[in-house]
């Protein structure tokens, strides 16, 4: 580990390359935290937003009038508003409205804290996408394969659970691909309420190590590791979803 | 499968149905979509064990009329009773009725993400909450029983159309309906496996299930049926037995429609 401290360090003496993330150990665990938030942030809203656009567009189809309404405003909201005004919103704007909590230590502590108002914000911002994308799919069930499931005696719940949802996924996933990695690059935007996230300890770092350029790359090449993993995981759901002699699984 | 009789929907303690009575009863029913009336006042009854045939030409209204029955279509009035249970009731239970109805379609509708034999399992474990071991066992009865042993496995998308058909009849009577509806379920098939599915169709009749069938099969209708009723523009234009609706047509419009299609 010495030996290669000390490769990195000359590295930066000879090139100026400084990725101090490799060989001081402080930044290195500043660095290795943030990522790890970073895939706390991405995990926690991917799947939450997921769980949001399944039960939106189901209530989509609802047949009362008002959970439909509140269904497309809470689209219509989120949709057409910048994800950071959101983050600012529930953080600068809700948060203090909200009745306040007494911490361990018995001092007065808002409901949420930053990371999880980031999580709740990101969730609701991927989630009204997620609702669109959902009922994508969901249209593009045949009426005839629902009429089938009806006349078998499921109610709309287990219409939608056991057949429509089931199959509007493997429609809609592409779309929902795009929107998730769209998510985890979002993620960055926690760094506006002090979220200690991958580009926020980034700054700390490059603000204490004077490496800005470096760090620069390093965030790219996260960012690309990071969306890589993403994609490969949504891929391999999609091969297992495949469905042989129908639609993707036809070919195989 | 005579295990199941104490919780029959049709059993006589859940709606005072007697065998004595028509299972399904259709009185004066009608149906609009739109400005467009469909049916307009159609009545028959179907006894239990019968085969009815319901042929006629297209846009006739015969496909809504056994929707009707499984209350996949509402009625604007009349009455369907189906072993005593009015159908046309708001406070209709749905599941009872759909456990005592089966129906089958023109498209199959099978479910593509489920093997055949899954398919034919999936209702009676999700809807009607039966053990799993026992309905496996009963599927794939079934299943041997269209003659598809050794399909377990396949997915609907590995099968052809005839093969699909006959899982979509096996998911159907997995569920022990009391009758069965078969909406031009051959329709989409190709002139060879028409047979197969029809033999399966003739062999559920002959072991004494009710039958109501929207067909253009005519010689099937015609060695099959115990009744054959002809539809032109909503409503029922002639009816009587194989042998005298086919040999005797009293009416120019059945006339025409035979002419047509024979």
């Amino acid at each position: 580990m010495d030996a290669l401290a000390e490769w990195f360090r000359t590295l930066y003496e000879t090139t100026g390359v400084n990725l101090t993330i490799v060989y001081d150990a402080y930044d290195r665990q500043r660095f290795v935290s943030g990522l790890g938030m970073t895939i706390y942030l991405s995990t926690a809203s991917v799947l939450i937003s997921i769980v949001i656009g399944a039960v939106g567009a189901w209530a989509q189809g609802s047949p009362l009038r008002l959970l439909r309404g509140l269904v497309n405003g809470f689209v219509v909201v989120f949709r057409n508003t910048p994800p950071l005004v959101q983050i600012f919103f529930f953080y600068f704007g809700l948060s203090p409205l909200l009745p306040y909590v007494e911490d361990m230590d018995g001092m007065r502590a808002p409901l949420f804290s930053n990371v999880q108002w980031a999580i709740i914000s990101l969730s609701l911002f991927a989630g009204a996408f997620n609702v669109e994308i959902f009922r994508s799919g969901i249209e593009a069930v045949p009426r005839s394969t629902i009429e089938a499931v009806e006349s078998l005696g499921y109610g709309r719940l287990g219409v939608y659970l056991h057949v429509v949802l089931p199959l509007a996924l493997r429609v809609c996933l592409p779309a929902l691909n795009n929107n998730l990695v769209n998510l985890l690059k979002t993620t960055t935007l926690a760094y506006a309420i002090a979220v200690p996230e991958t580009l926020y300890v980034s700054k700390q770092i490059w603000t204490d190590s004077q490496n800005v350029p470096t760090m620069m790359i390093v965030l790219l090449l996260v960012y690309v590791g990071l969306v890589g993993v993403l994609v490969w995981i949504m891929h391999r759901w999609e091969r297992r979803l495949a469905i042989p002699g129908y639609g993707q699984g036809a070919a195989r | 499968m005579g295990a199941d009789a104490l919780t029959s929907p049709a059993s006589p303690a859940a709606t005072g149905w007697t065998p004595d009575q028509p299972i399904v009863s259709i009185r004066d029913v009608r149906k609009s979509f739109g400005a467009v009336e469909v049916l307009k006042g159609v009545s028959f009854d179907v006894r239990k064990g019968e085969v009815i045939c319901v042929i006629g030409p297209s846009g006739s209204g015969k496909s809504t009329l056994i929707r009707c029955v499984n209350a996949l279509v509402g009625i604007d009035s009349g009455s369907i009773t189906v072993a005593g249970r009015e159908v046309n009731d708001p406070k209709l239970d749905k599941l009872a009725l759909r456990r005592t109805v089966g129906m089958v379609f023109q498209q199959y509708n099978l479910f593509p993400h489920r093997t055949a034999l899954q398919n034919v399992m999936m209702a009676p474990v999700q809807v009607l909450k039966q053990d799993k071991r026992e309905v496996e066992a009963r599927a794939r009865a079934l299943l041997a029983k269209v003659r598809l042993s050794g399909k377990e496995d396949a997915y609907p998308g590995e099968l052809s159309g005839g093969q699909q058909q006959r899982v979509a009849i096996a998911r159907s009577l997995a569920m022990r309906p009391e009758v069965m509806l078969f909406d031009e379920v051959t329709a989409a098939l190709d002139p060879e496996t028409v047979k197969e599915v029809l033999v399966t169709i003739r062999e559920l009749a002959e072991e004494g299930m009710t039958c109501i069938l929207v067909t253009h099969e005519m010689g099937f209708a015609r060695s099959l049926a115990d009744h054959i009723y002809f539809t032109d523009r909503g409503v029922i234009v002639e009816h009587g037995p194989p042998a005298e609706f086919f040999a005797a047509p009293k009416d120019e419009r059945t006339r025409a429609f035979l002419g047509q299609i024979l």
